[in-house]
């Protein structure tokens, strides 16, 4: 069991270090940055599903028997691109939170919100 | 214990290690840093589970990218974090516990890792992908293949989340949130340091070069559009901070910039609205040609251009605009 | 072209987009496009509609079978979620011109309409996809463009709103991803029917029954289901009034369809409700969201996080029918899914009109304004006839059709909630009324203030009119939803 499921519970070690930082942090910019820690977890969870043992990189060669299986990289290298999409956005918001509150600790905005 | 053992070990070890100091920093800067090597880390693991394409776009975007933008954030607000309280801490811990005791319970009866008897490589979509590939679109790099034709439509869609992103940056940050144009103070004096100018204009022919290359090397080796629009965006950006911002948008005037990020996805657009004029499903490639294969390799380098232009442009006009709210400040 | 159907459905739209970006100097072109989009998508949706009844209907993107490309599917369960989305977004289409011609400066317009195709591609995308990780890409597209719009709001508040929705909406779909991810670990394929097909020979496997709670847990984010509704009051609150009304008629139901999607066609009905006790959660939280959000609604200031609450405790209605998995119990959730789309798309419409003419939709605002505004407060007081369910309106059908679904399937404690979430809706909307009619106006209020647009105005009664229409004649919604009932339970894998 540990020989063959450990890159797993390395990786869901990982997930969860990133989704703590996600929930308990009040800094808007740490939870990003906790996100993209979440996020990247959940890729390599799905690149090691697709890996093979002596494989190699899934580009057609004749000298290569074993090859890494295909579509989860492609679907990691969609997944990365939404990845910093999501990112972009947050970190405008993140920016305009700043400019009109003047911190990006969640709980000061929520209390200049309150208290005008 | 096989070296890759070791090796993977030692990555996924250093990995752990440094998202645990990542979320212990209270300073940002440093923390932006530390996730810019993780990400140059989870690159190398990348390779090492075969998947060098994803390999190259983390490094192009979570080492390049990704850190320029949160720097780029940080440079805009705060870059010390306040003390999380300890009230905060347990739904975080919670959750995490909750969620992580769901998944390592889950695991117990995932195929073993690198099994070459999973139903993964059982699935006959694997024969499809790496051998009948070959007859049917004929390109030696099946990531691309899988990502250009098989789920072409999973890519428009990538390609229209990276344009959205840029809408969205747009919306919140750029000169349209702004209907005054402020005073702009041109804070960026890098361009004195003249060793950093002359490399920097030295290497700029050749990391655009490079970025082509990569676009059109897509086929047979790691890279893609993708990959080539970021590289290209790299290069607008170094030139920007080296030389100030209101010379890199003399280069790249935002009227341009503007119109390119549009234009590469109604080009992608337009090759599947032409495949359905000619007889065939959206992104049918075969249609381009008389001879199959042929068609699919016009419509993938199409196809690869249309994302590489966007996401170039989309890039661009994102640090573009973060740098700018800067200078107007 | 008629082949093409499925595919232009969610083609068009997306063309739109850029359309919109690139005119953007011509904003009532832009206007027109995202007009253009929501028609077309109308037309696509009414054609398929006519169209499903002789099984579901396949698109192969790229020429290549499933599951080896991608396919869109388009069949019985997804043809009145087509048609619930583009009925409100042409509505929706109709009411933005005025409304964020008011609400957003002139230069961020066109954004709006893009971000709006963006969404409707989003949207439309997730319904009719037919690959698990492709509808996790529509997912994200409608996520991101709903955090730009939601942001563009007039308030300050609105950053916050969208950011916290940006978190836990982005937490929400990496769950989803998760959840894919042991999916295909254990089977191999991405295609819906594949996965269905190949699920049948796992019987106890645990990555599975993971699989089905993370998919779910982050589908609840997105359909804002107790105890993860968090963001939505806020967002719905905040966000310009025409998008409100699109995002609150709209965004939430096609969640709740991906759920239906996964439940009965992909996971399958045995697995979900038998063996797992996705049902009793269900029910559970429906339960708690009908309560929990009614009772929210009643201590609300701001008629538009009034609406958003209520409509927290209104999806606790559709979870509870879908929950029971039986045909009554998912054609009840179907029905009220139209019902309300139709009414909450009114409601919040009403109050951007009254946003248009008070610059605020604080209930201390409209003290007295019931004479003043009587085609407003009307159509206000019709659809919150609705919420409460009230006879004849179309609140009654969905409700009493939900009632005895759940008396069928004996699950009592619900129905109690049912009925105490109903009177706690009657609270809320007596509390507009009150306000409106009951409390004189204020002695500053100035005399002649500009009539409401037309356009707007027609464009709330548009919907008030077809809620009332869906009460007196059922037919039209039951029958689509029925239909939707039995190509969920009945075929498995369609």
């Amino acid at each position: 069991m540990i020989g063959t499921h450990y890159v797993y519970w390395l990786l869901f070690a990982l997930m969860m270090i990133g989704l703590y930082v996600v929930i308990s942090h009040g800094n808007l910019l740490k939870k990003l940055i906790g996100l993209t820690l979440f996020q990247v977890g959940v890729f390599l969870f799905f690149i090691s599903i697709g890996k093979v043992d002596g494989g190699s990189a899934p580009i057609v060669s004749d000298d290569v028997e074993t090859y890494s299986h295909p579509l989860p990289q492609v679907l990691i290298l969609t997944a990365i691109v939404v990845g910093v999409a999501t990112l972009a956005v947050g970190l405008g918001l993140a920016v305009r939170i700043f400019e009109t509150y003047g911190t990006v600790e969640e709980e000061d905005v929520l209390e200049r919100d309150t208290t005008p | 214990m096989t070296v890759f053992t070791l090796i993977n070990i030692s990555l996924l070890a250093i990995l752990v290690a440094t998202a645990l100091t990542v979320s212990r920093l209270r300073a940002l800067y440093e923390a932006a840093m530390l996730s810019a090597l993780f990400s140059l880390v989870t690159a190398c693991l990348f390779v090492l589970l075969d998947a060098v394409d994803v390999a190259f776009t983390e490094a192009a975007v979570g080492v390049g990218i990704s850190t320029v933008l949160l720097l780029g954030g940080l440079a805009l607000t705060r870059s010390r974090e306040a003390v999380t309280p300890r009230r905060r801490r347990l739904p975080g811990a919670a959750v995490a516990i909750l969620a992580g005791g769901t998944l390592v319970y889950a695991s117990q009866d995932l195929p073993a890792f690198g099994s070459a008897d999973s139903p993964v490589q059982r699935h006959p979509l694997t024969d499809t992908y790496l051998h009948q590939s070959q007859e049917d679109i004929g390109i030696p790099n099946t990531v691309t293949s899988v990502l250009a034709s098989y789920r072409g439509l999973d890519t428009l869609g990538e390609l229209l989340v990276v344009f959205t992103a840029g809408v969205a940056v747009l919306a919140l940050l750029g000169p349209l949130a702004h209907p005054v144009d402020a005073r702009r103070r041109d804070d960026l004096d890098l361009v004195d340091y003249r060793v950093l100018r002359v490399i920097s204009a030295m290497l700029m022919p050749f990391i655009l070069l490079f970025a082509l290359y990569v676009l059109f090397h897509g086929d047979f080796g790691p890279g893609g559009g993708f990959q080539a629009g970021v590289i290209f965006a790299a290069g607008f950006v170094l030139y920007g901070l080296v030389f100030g911002l209101d010379k890199a948008q003399q280069v790249v005037p935002r009227v341009v910039l503007w119109a390119l990020i549009p234009f590469g996805l109604l080009l992608y657009l337009g090759v599947g609205v032409v495949n359905m004029l000619l007889g065939g499903s959206f992104l049918d490639y075969d249609t381009l040609s008389s001879d199959p294969a042929a068609g699919q390799h016009l419509g993938i380098l199409l196809v690869e251009s249309a994302i590489g232009i966007t996401v170039a442009a989309v890039m661009t006009t994102v640090f573009f605009s973060f740098a700018n709210r800067r200078a107007t400040r | 072209m008629t082949a093409h159907l499925p595919a232009l459905q969610v083609l068009v739209p997306l063309g739109c987009a850029p359309l919109c970006l690139l005119l953007r100097r011509f904003r009532t072109v832009t206007w027109l496009v995202f007009l253009l989009a929501a028609l077309s998508s109308l037309a696509c949706a009414v054609l398929l509609a006519t169209r499903v009844d002789d099984g579901p209907l396949h698109y192969e993107m790229g020429g290549w079978p499933a599951p080896y490309g991608i396919e869109f599917v388009v069949a019985g369960f997804n043809t009145p979620v087509l048609l619930v989305v583009s009925v409100v977004a042409v509505v929706a289409a109709v009411y933005a011109r005025r409304s964020v011609g008011d609400e957003v400066d002139d230069r961020r317009a066109p954004l709006v309409y893009t971000c709006l195709c963006l969404t409707l591609t989003g949207l439309l995308g997730l319904t009719v996809t037919g690959d698990v990780f492709n509808a996790f890409v529509f997912l994200e597209i409608s996520s991101l463009s709903t955090y730009a719009l939601i942001a563009m709001g007039r308030r300050r508040r609105a950053l916050l709103a969208s950011f916290r929705y940006l978190v836990i909406g982005t937490v929400g779909a990496t769950f989803v991803l998760i959840g894919i991810g042991f999916a295909y670990a254990v089977t191999g394929t991405l295609n819906m029917a594949d996965l269905a097909d190949r699920l049948t020979d796992l019987d106890g496997n645990r990555a599975l029954y993971a699989a089905v709670v993370f998919v779910f847990v982050g589908l609840a984010v997105k359909m804002a289901v107790f105890p993860l509704h968090a963001w939505l009051p806020a967002a719905y609150g905040e966000a310009p009034s025409a998008v409100s009304t699109f995002l609150a008629a709209a965004s939430t139901k096609v969640a709740i369809y991906v759920f239906c999607r996964f439940a009965f066609t992909v996971f399958g009905a045995g697995l979900v409700f038998t063996t797992m006790p996705v049902g009793e959660v269900g029910l559970l939280l429906a339960a708690l969201a009908m309560l929990v959000g009614s009772a929210a609604a009643c201590f609300q200031r701001d008629l538009k996080y009034l609406l958003a609450w209520s409509s927290v405790a209104q999806i606790g209605y559709i979870v509870a029918g879908i929950s029971l998995a039986t045909a009554a119990g998912v054609s009840a959730g179907y029905l009220h899914v139209i019902n309300h789309a139709v009414i909450k798309g009114a409601l919040f419409g009403a109050a951007g009109l009254l946003v248009l003419r008070l610059g605020s939709a604080r209930l201390d605002d409209l003290a007295g304004l019931g004479r003043r505004m009587p085609w407003t407060f009307a159509a206000i007081v019709v659809t919150g006839l609705g919420l409460v369910g009230v006879p004849p309106t179309a609140g009654f059908a969905s409700k009493w059709a939900l009632v005895s679904a759940l008396l069928d399937a004996g699950a009592w404690p619900v129905l109690v909630a049912v009925l105490a979430s109903s009177l706690l809706a009657l609270v809320y909307v007596g509390r507009i009324v009150e306000a409106a009619w009951f409390r004189d106006p204020p002695a500053d209020l100035p005399a002649d203030q500009p009539r409401a647009p037309v356009s707007m105005v027609a464009a709330v009664w548009a919907l008030v009119l077809l809620s009332v229409y869906f009460g007196i004649d059922a037919s039209l919604p039951g029958g689509l939803a029925d239909a939707a009932a039995a190509a969920l339970l009945g075929t498995g894998g369609a």
